[in-house]
């Protein structure tokens, strides 16, 4: 069965139609990509997903229920953890801090208990830090614990972004381009951290990326989008040599020696 | 044994202030006084309305509203309960106590539902609508008591007795409450609702990506920082004997929002500094006249220049003299906080 499931999907900004009829389901556990030339409707098809935007029609099933429409803290809270493609840490927090804001679910004590520092709310507090730092050993960035996050360089930040959505306890893991900026070493330990989610955490991840060696390397199923509608879905096999696609990257007239891999 | 320890430290701390109280008394002179028990109002106001505008980043600019719904709530229940209270305990300083105390409850408590419904739809939406609504806000408040002939309308507000309200207000008053009040804030903030609320200011859309619950936290920090101006309110009306409309115009929001950006938005410790400044510096440069404010806008423009983040920035004063980098992960202090 799908953990998510976008049936006929339509976003639609005044007279641009961002997301056309677009339809796929990810199965669980696994790692998803999506493609597509910039302005695609990538980012649009993800904030539509997580609540930014309500879609003018169809439906987003997530775990059977129709999520669209809600808010995005609703979504986020049944389990549903993003990042964004231009970085949105809270900057003048820590490292760890950027983490713990995310544990809503693990801090159920009320303000009332946080003013007067009760046995409970110390309990929950010390919880959540806890969790924060074994999240923060994952992504590798442990030792950062205590820095100002935005002082860390950009493929930190945006491993920590990753962290901070971990808090959730997500089961469905959107990734909105984690490798721009990131050098070739920094994208390959991303691979393996990806991989690492899926395989440890039982995450099912989808992936918004420009970088063809991460999205060919750890996709499972690559759907592609262009000018709003799908154009293809496949294998990465499938997708390096599918005509429309190479159309949609290079134009028409390219011959062969696509290289997309 | 935790709250046998909190006891005793509440205890002490109420001791060392009336011990404050009376060094204050017998050192200084009526004036010198008077600016203190100011300087005490203000640090309320600064710490609370830092609540809202430096820690969750929502920008009320009409603070002077709820001071003076506080200020005549106070006054109006302070009067009102006077008879019952010193019909059932008699005169004396425990009756007065009992009255001022739940006078300036009450007045936190219209202050507070009156933040609750300026808050509550203006909230909602991310932005500058509060800054707007509060602006109209102060100023329906203020023309509402200008005409509300059962206070006294734009004379003020001065209670049934000839001579004035009671004059409650003393440097033990102002002091526990700023204490409390400090205490209560701090423990807020550096809390998970604390973060929760700093991350609405950094980044709204991030927050609520991460499943916060941005409006009902923000209207929640903005009703406390309105009853937070409304003690401010209630101890201001007790000290002056009255209260009249005049003193909540628009240039005390002002003041206010001077005291927490001199100090640095975000930081308790800047709040606490900024309303101690703006209370002294205006008191030493009386002397010159027409030119004080003259100098005071050029002081609070070298600020400006010198550290646009106010004094402290978003650091508070005891983290200048911790290590520079505390050790990860930091896992919360298990000391627990005075007063509350």
């Amino acid at each position: 069965m799908s953990l998510l499931e976008l049936r006929a999907v339509d976003k639609i900004f005044g007279g641009l139609h961002a997301v056309r009829g677009v339809s796929f389901g990810v199965e669980k556990g696994s790692i998803f990509g999506l493609i597509g030339p910039n302005g695609a409707g990538k980012t649009t098809l993800f904030n539509v997903i997580t609540g930014v935007y309500t879609p003018e029609h169809g439906e987003i099933r997530f775990a059977g229920e129709n999520i669209a429409g809600l808010k995005p803290a609703v979504i986020a809270e049944r389990g549903v953890a993003r990042t964004f493609q231009n970085i949105r840490i809270f900057r003048t927090m820590t490292v760890a801090e950027n983490v713990m804001v995310a544990g809503h679910h693990l801090h159920k004590a009320s303000i009332a208990s946080a003013v007067l520092r009760t046995r409970a709310y110390e309990r929950d507090e010390t919880a959540l830090a806890k969790r924060a730092h074994e999240l923060l050993e994952i992504l590798g960035l442990a030792e950062l614990a205590g820095e100002v996050a935005g002082s860390l360089p950009y493929g930190s930040q945006r491993r920590l972004e990753i962290a901070r959505g971990l808090m959730l306890s997500p089961q469905l893991l959107l990734l909105d381009e984690p490798a721009a900026g990131m050098n070739s070493q920094e994208a390959r330990t991303l691979n393996e951290q990806i991989r690492f989610l899926r395989d440890q955490l039982g995450l099912t991840v989808i992936l918004v990326e420009h970088n063809m060696a991460v999205v060919m390397n750890v996709c499972e199923t690559i759907h592609v989008v262009d000018h709003g509608e799908t154009i293809a879905q496949g294998t990465p096999a499938e997708i390096k040599t599918h005509p429309r696609v190479l159309a949609a990257y290079l134009g028409e007239e390219t011959p062969e020696g696509a290289d997309l891999a | 044994m935790r709250a046998l320890i909190r006891i005793a430290i509440t205890g002490a701390v109420l001791l060392a202030i009336l011990a404050l109280q009376l060094a204050v008394q017998a050192a200084f002179t009526e004036y010198v006084q008077r600016i203190v028990l100011l300087a005490g109002i203000n640090v309320i106001l600064a710490v609370g309305l830092n609540l809202i505008n430096g820690t969750t980043g929502q920008f009320s600019i009409g603070h002077a509203g709820f001071m003076a719904v506080g200020a005549y709530g106070a006054a109006f229940v302070g009067v009102k309960l006077a008879t019952p209270v010193h019909a059932a305990l008699g005169p004396g300083v425990l009756a007065d106590a009992l009255i001022f105390n739940l006078a300036l409850l009450a007045g936190a408590l219209f202050a507070g539902v009156s933040g609750l419904i300026v808050g509550m739809p203006s909230l909602r939406l991310r932005g500058d609508y509060l800054a707007v609504v509060t602006l109209g806000f102060g100023e329906i408040i203020r023309i509402l008591f200008n005409n509300a002939t059962f206070l006294g309308s734009a004379t003020g507000y001065f209670g049934d007795d000839p001579s004035g309200l009671p004059a409650y207000t003393n440097f033990f008053w102002v002091f526990a409450w700023a204490v409390a009040i400090i205490a209560v804030t701090h423990n807020l903030t550096f809390s998970q609702t604390g973060r929760s609320l700093t991350a609405i200011r950094e980044d709204e859309i991030a927050a609520e990506a991460m499943a916060t619950p941005t409006t009902r936290l923000k209207v929640t920090a903005f009703a406390i920082s309105a009853a937070t101006a409304g003690i401010a309110g209630g101890l201001f009306a007790h000290m002056q004997a009255g209260v009249r409309p005049e003193d909540f115009r628009f240039e005390k929001s002002i003041d206010m929002i001077v005291m927490i950006i001199v100090g640095g938005l975000g930081s308790i410790s800047g709040a606490i500094l900024g309303g101690i400044f703006v209370a002294v510096s205006l008191e030493l440069m009386r002397d010159l006249q027409q030119y004080r404010l003259v100098l005071y806008a050029l002081l609070l423009i070298v600020i400006m220049i010198v550290r646009p983040e106010g004094v402290l920035g978003t650091r508070e004063l005891h983290h200048l003299f911790r290590r520079k980098k505390p050790a990860p992960p930091s896992p919360p202090s298990a000391t627990p906080t005075e007063g509350a």
